[in-house]
């Protein structure tokens, strides 16, 4: 059985579709894209996968569990993290506190425990601290984990973000244009880092993306939205090679 | 591995810093009494001192870490020092030893504030911004009203209440009227001590900062930075809102049980519990940095010593202390300033002086 079963997802916005009748079912360990033009829906599917909207008609299932109409933080507990189009990070914090408030909720203790400094704050502290630099490691920002998330450069904020979402151990990761805004050179090294995290934390992915490159060369299938509603899916080299497709998205 | 135990001791070192600094504070000050050095004056102003201190840390907490802007925080000082003002002079005819009675009516104080802190928290904290700043204005000024119609009476039928006057009370022959509308309360036990007042200081700051540096402090940080990627990775934003809001107002509620026991009679006035105060207190937070805990207490120490310590220049006191506070506000906020600060910082000439070693 599929991990993400989506049937017939839409919401409306007073009268416009946003997202009509959307279908979906990624495999365990797919690398699967979403592709549109601008205004198609593809983010508005991201806040209703992950809680922020609630649908106004559809069922979604992660791994046989019905979580339509979830909250946020339910769905986060249920195993789906997200990135963001526009970078999301805890400014603020340093690198190392971002990814360990990602492990907020797998790591517990009470308010009077980390207060009153009891034994299990120094044990569950130690123990985020261990998993977080694992995290960093990965993305080679362990060098960089006393830094302020705000003082990273563009691209080491994209893996940040990244780090973020695998640290609330996820079964489903869902990246927004993560190569928006990056040269060629990191674009190429974000592909990699992509497939990295798919083998390594044996990952389920859905990604939103513009750059044709980066989705021809990893996503193994593709749905194409267009105003709301799906316009192709299939095999990536089938559907990028779809004349309806290139016609209302890639240009002839 | 190296990094995290330096950083977890640079927490530990940050914090030591801090007590150290209130410990010296005391220290010298003890002197200076032993010595007769003090003026009446200011031997008058060591509980307030303590008092604008814990009030300038707990705002820190909703306004510096979890970066919402509150203008009630008088209010919630102000239900603490009524519930305290109430239970000692309940209790002073049971016997009850006066210590134990103290203790009991800090702890009754930041309770009764906490509560409020929810009660208010829950429908205000849905706000952002300048709507948030409005409505807790609102509600500090509310609680200051109620405080000045609140007629509470005992005799032997228990207690009585009323919003009208003290006659309405209805109050049998024998019975006392505890808060008398607009004359408040009189009669309190003067309780408070320089001493107590640096342990609550002490009690507040361990609170705040272990706190802070907390998985709690941490989920509070991140709703501040950014709620909507807090939310993502599975943050109960209102769980977290309520709790800094609350812990905040309780210890504002602290603040306030050390103002009542410090004088005799309680009255609730624009100028103790008024926006005023309110807004006094924001100033303490903004000058001593916004999320800055030991910046805040420092801040709020100077600037209620410095009208006095001007007192002999008389006419231009408060102009000194205009000027103080704009060049406080540059210093700790203007980019260049703070390049420079940074740069001719003890830490970073050390840091200079051993590359220099090296490289030689």
């Amino acid at each position: 059985m599929a991990l993400l079963e989506v049937k017939d997802l839409s919401i409306s916005f007073g009268g416009l579709r946003a997202v009509d009748d959307f279908n979906v079912s990624i495999e365990k360990g797919q690398l699967y894209g979403l592709i549109g033009p601008n205004g198609a829906g593809k983010t508005t599917i991201f806040n209703l996968l992950t809680g922020v909207y609630k649908p106004s008609k559809g069922k979604i299932e992660l791994d046989g569990k019905n979580i339509t109409g979830h909250s946020t933080i339910e769905i986060s507990k249920a195993g789906i993290a997200r990135t963001f189009q526009n970078i999301r990070l805890f400014d603020k914090l340093t690198v190392l506190d971002n990814v360990k408030v990602g492990l907020h909720n797998h790591n517990r203790y009470s308010t009077a425990a980390g207060i009153f400094r009891l034994p299990t704050f120094y044990r569950t502290e130690k123990r985020m601290n261990e998993r977080a630099m694992e995290l960093l490691k990965v993305f080679d920002l362990d060098g960089e984990a006393d830094y302020l998330a705000s003082n990273l450069p563009y691209g080491r904020q994209r893996k940040l973000e990244i780090a973020r979402a695998l640290a609330t151990e996820p079964k489903l990761l869902l990246l927004d244009e993560p190569a928006a805004g990056m040269n060629p050179n990191e674009t190429k090294e974000l592909m990699d880092t992509i497939h990295f995290v798919r083998d390594r934390f044996d990952m389920t992915i859905l990604l939103i993306e513009h750059d044709m490159k980066l989705v021809a060369g990893i996503c193994e299938e593709l749905s194409v939205l267009n105003f709301g509603k799906e316009l192709a899916q299939g095999k990536t080299s089938d559907v990028l090679n779809d004349p309806e497709v290139i016609k209302a998205y890639l240009g002839e | 591995m190296i990094h995290m135990t330096a950083k977890l001791s640079k927490n530990v070192r940050s914090n030591a810093i801090t007590y150290g600094i209130v410990l010296v504070f005391y220290a010298v000050v003890q002197i200076l009494l032993a010595t007769g050095n003090l003026s009446s004056l200011m031997r008058g102003l060591l509980v307030p001192l303590c008092m604008y201190a814990i009030l300038a840390v707990s705002l820190n907490l909703t306004v510096g870490i979890l970066g919402e802007l509150s203008l009630g925080h008088a209010g919630f000082m102000c239900v603490g020092a009524f519930a305290s003002a109430f239970f000692s002079k309940y209790m002073a005819e049971t016997g009850m030893p006066a210590g134990i009675r103290f203790v009991a009516a800090i702890l009754i104080g930041a309770l009764m504030a906490g509560i409020f802190g929810i009660l208010i928290g829950i429908p205000v904290l849905r706000l952002k911004g300048d709507y948030l700043a409005i409505v807790t204005l609102a509600f500090g000024e509310i609680i200051k009203n109620v405080m000045n119609v609140l007629f509470i009476g005992k005799d032997s039928d228990g207690l009585h209440f009323s919003m009208n006057s003290a006659v309405d009370l209805h109050l049998k022959e024998g019975g006392t009227v505890i808060v008398n509308g607009p004359q408040g309360i009189t009669g309190t036990p003067n309780q408070s001590t320089f001493t107590i007042g640096i342990i609550l200081l002490l009690i507040t700051l361990f609170i705040v900062l272990n706190l802070i540096q907390s998985r709690d402090g941490r989920a509070i940080m991140a709703i501040r930075d950014n709620r909507i990627a807090a939310e993502s990775v599975g943050i109960n934003i209102t769980k977290y809102k309520l709790m800094a809001f609350s812990i905040s107002a309780a210890l504002a509620g602290v603040a306030g049980v050390l103002y009542a026991h410090n004088l005799s009679t309680l009255i609730a006035q624009p100028k103790n519990f008024g926006y005023n105060m309110s807004i006094m207190i924001l100033v303490y937070v903004v000058l001593g940095g916004i999320g800055n805990i030991r910046g805040s207490m420092i801040a709020a120490v100077i600037l209620t010593l410095l009208p006095e310590l001007l007192r002999g220049l008389n006419d231009y006191r408060m102009l000194i202390y205009a000027i103080v506070l704009i060049v406080m506000m540059i210093v700790n906020w203007n980019p260049t300033c703070k390049a420079f600060r940074e740069k001719y910082s003890f830490r970073n000439i050390k840091a200079r002086m051993k590359t220099a070693k090296e490289v030689r």
